[in-house]
């Protein structure tokens, strides 16, 4: 009988110290909660702010007028048509070049102390501050290799800029394959390039693209290496078609041509002591995180959608 | 040794094999592998046993430092398969591999059988099907995929799968077939399928085992070669084995008061 009390006290001892030590579960998630909220309702009031300025510039007019000196008129035409171009440019080059270089460190160099230092180095260019490329694209595309203040220079320079985030998620996706199925792959007899190009990149291609999408959507609003470069921030003109009517039907012309892009623009309007420019620059940053959002929801979208099928 | 009259398919020759860290997991092994025979490799975890499997067929290639000394000679050609002038590749041409854990690719049933075959160039589509079906009846898979051939091979159970890696390692023709330890992450319905398929392809090729199981040894093959700590302690009969070991510690380790 003595024995079955102190068991009973003993327990209402353990129940105590566990409510004890779940008090801290509770006060984390409320900590954690609050940081959480901090940062996201900032931002949410930031965003509601730039929509409620910007409203009345919400219409189809506004992406089709030039800019102009007359605020009511003046629309993003030649600023969205130019950040198309320059993206279109950042994703040709950056693309092929980071997807191939990953896929090199990854599966075909050596591991040794050259690549280790080349790895750490493709790390530390992701944090490198963004008009440090401006002034490496400013000597090297625009003085050395004379290219211009043109479309052509904008996107190599934001390629070179999103380059080390394509080549780090490619490698981070590749390291997700199990070395089980490299192993089956060779197993049957598969030379290195088949390993790659039938398994490796195939399953690992739709973390390569999310890598690829949100670090367009990083180049999409940046401002200070295009600045430095030296984009036009008042520009009433569109780059030459890349299509024509004629054979060969593609022109590269656009490439060489004077641009400029959404957040030069906006930069511009809000620059002006005009308040009504302001109201234009305010649709143009909430155009810019829109497409932004649409762009990193679509890189969630191709996850799930690739992922769904692998289970690993 | 009884059996004289079975032909040999491939020997180890005073094999020694150092992992890139320079530890020495196999010291000095000679073992044949008798054709259409199984040959199971028991022996306590970390005795090198899995290493000796993945010598024949050059896995460890796949993991730079790692270096083979001796021979494995495959017959008839006498092709020293650990000859620094043979490519890997080729090995694995001729000697396919079950894993430990079913590992099927992504893909369909059907491209899962199929990798092999287009490894190889193939891609004759009648010459495909008709591959792709013996391999999956040879695995004793077809009457339960036939009708889903294009399904995705996750939708498979463990078993399933495994059967499905067994006849992704047979379509290409192999001579030998090595198994690591095919059913450890399988139940036990699933294990003696797994067992009696193997025993049903011993016609068609040379079979080399490894299994942490000794019942599954005694069950499936007709030599066994105990090893412990890198070294061949024992290789016989299955049957004298387990009946009557030659060694001392062979029997310690058989009938469990050791390992």
């Amino acid at each position: 009988m003595e024995h079955k009390a102190s068991v009973i006290e003993n327990l209402a001892e353990v129940r105590a110290m566990i409510k004890r030590h779940k008090r801290n579960d509770t006060l984390f998630a409320v900590i954690g909660l609050c940081a959480l909220m901090l940062g996201l309702i900032t931002l949410m009031l930031l965003f509601w702010q730039l929509i409620a300025d910007g409203y009345p510039k919400f219409t189809i007019d506004f992406l089709t007028e030039f800019p102009s000196r007359r605020a009511g008129q003046a629309g993003l035409l030649s600023a969205w048509v130019g950040s198309f171009l320059v993206m279109s440019v950042t994703f040709l080059t950056a693309v092929p070049v980071g997807v191939a270089a990953g896929l090199y460190l990854e599966e075909y160099a050596p591991k040794n102390w050259f690549t280790d230092l080349i790895e750490i180095n493709v790390s530390n260019l992701a944090g490198v501050p963004s008009i440090i490329y401006g002034l490496l694209a400013l000597g090297l595309f625009v003085y050395i290799l004379d290219l211009g203040q043109s479309i052509l220079t904008a996107g190599l320079t934001l390629g070179l800029l999103i380059l080390p985030i394509v080549i780090v998620s490619t490698r981070e996706a590749i390291r997700a394959i199990p070395v089980s199925i490299r192993e089956a792959a060779y197993g049957v007899g598969a030379t290195k390039w088949q390993v790659v190009y039938d398994h490796v990149f195939k399953y690992s291609y739709g973390g390569i693209l999310t890598g690829v999408i949100i670090g367009m959507a990083r180049a999409l609003g940046e401002t200070a290496p295009i600045i430095t470069i030296g984009a036009l921030t008042f520009i009433a003109f569109l780059p030459p078609s890349p299509i024509t009517a004629e054979p060969p039907f593609l022109n590269f012309e656009w490439l060489s041509s004077g641009f400029t892009v959404m957040p030069i623009q906006m930069f511009n309007w809000l620059s002006r002591p005009d308040h009504a420019f302001h109201i234009n620059a305010a649709a143009t940053g909430a155009l810019i995180i829109i497409v932004t959002l649409l762009m990193n929801g679509t890189a969630i979208w191709l996850r799930y959608k690739i992922r769904k099928n692998i289970k690993w | 040794m009884a059996n004289i009259n079975t032909a040999i398919k491939a020997e180890a020759r005073d094999l020694n094999f150092f992992y890139s860290n320079g530890a020495r997991a196999l010291k000095g092994i000679s073992m044949p592998l008798y054709e259409n025979k199984i040959t199971a490799l028991i022996g306590p975890s970390g005795c090198g046993k899995s290493t000796f499997l993945r010598c024949f067929n050059r896995m460890h290639d796949l993991y730079p430092g790692n270096k083979y000394e001796g021979q494995i000679v495959m017959y008839p050609d006498n092709t020293n398969v650990l000859d620094a002038g043979v490519d890997p590749i080729e090995v694995r041409m001729r000697i396919s591999m079950v894993f430990q854990k079913p590992n099927p690719f992504p893909k369909s049933i059907y491209e899962n059988v199929a990798y092999g075959l287009r490894v190889r160039g193939e891609n004759n589509k009648r010459i495909m099907d008709d591959k792709v079906e013996e391999a999956l009846k040879g695995a004793a898979l077809w009457n339960e995929v036939k009708d889903r051939l294009h399904d995705l091979a996750f939708n498979l159970s463990g078993g399933q799968q495994q059967r499905l890696c067994i006849a992704r390692a047979l379509a290409t023709d192999p001579e030998i077939m090595l198994f690591d330890e095919p059913t450890s992450a399988l139940d036990p319905i699933a294990t003696a399928n797994i067992e009696e398929l193997m025993v049903e392809l011993r016609s068609k090729l040379t079979i080399l085992v490894v299994t942490h199981n000794m019942q599954q040894a005694a069950r499936v093959s007709d030599y066994t070669a105990y090893m412990y700590l890198g070294e061949l302690i024992e290789y016989d009969d299955t049957d004298r084995i387990f009946t009557n070991p030659g060694r001392k510690e062979t029997e310690d380790y058989i009938t469990g008061k050791f390992g």
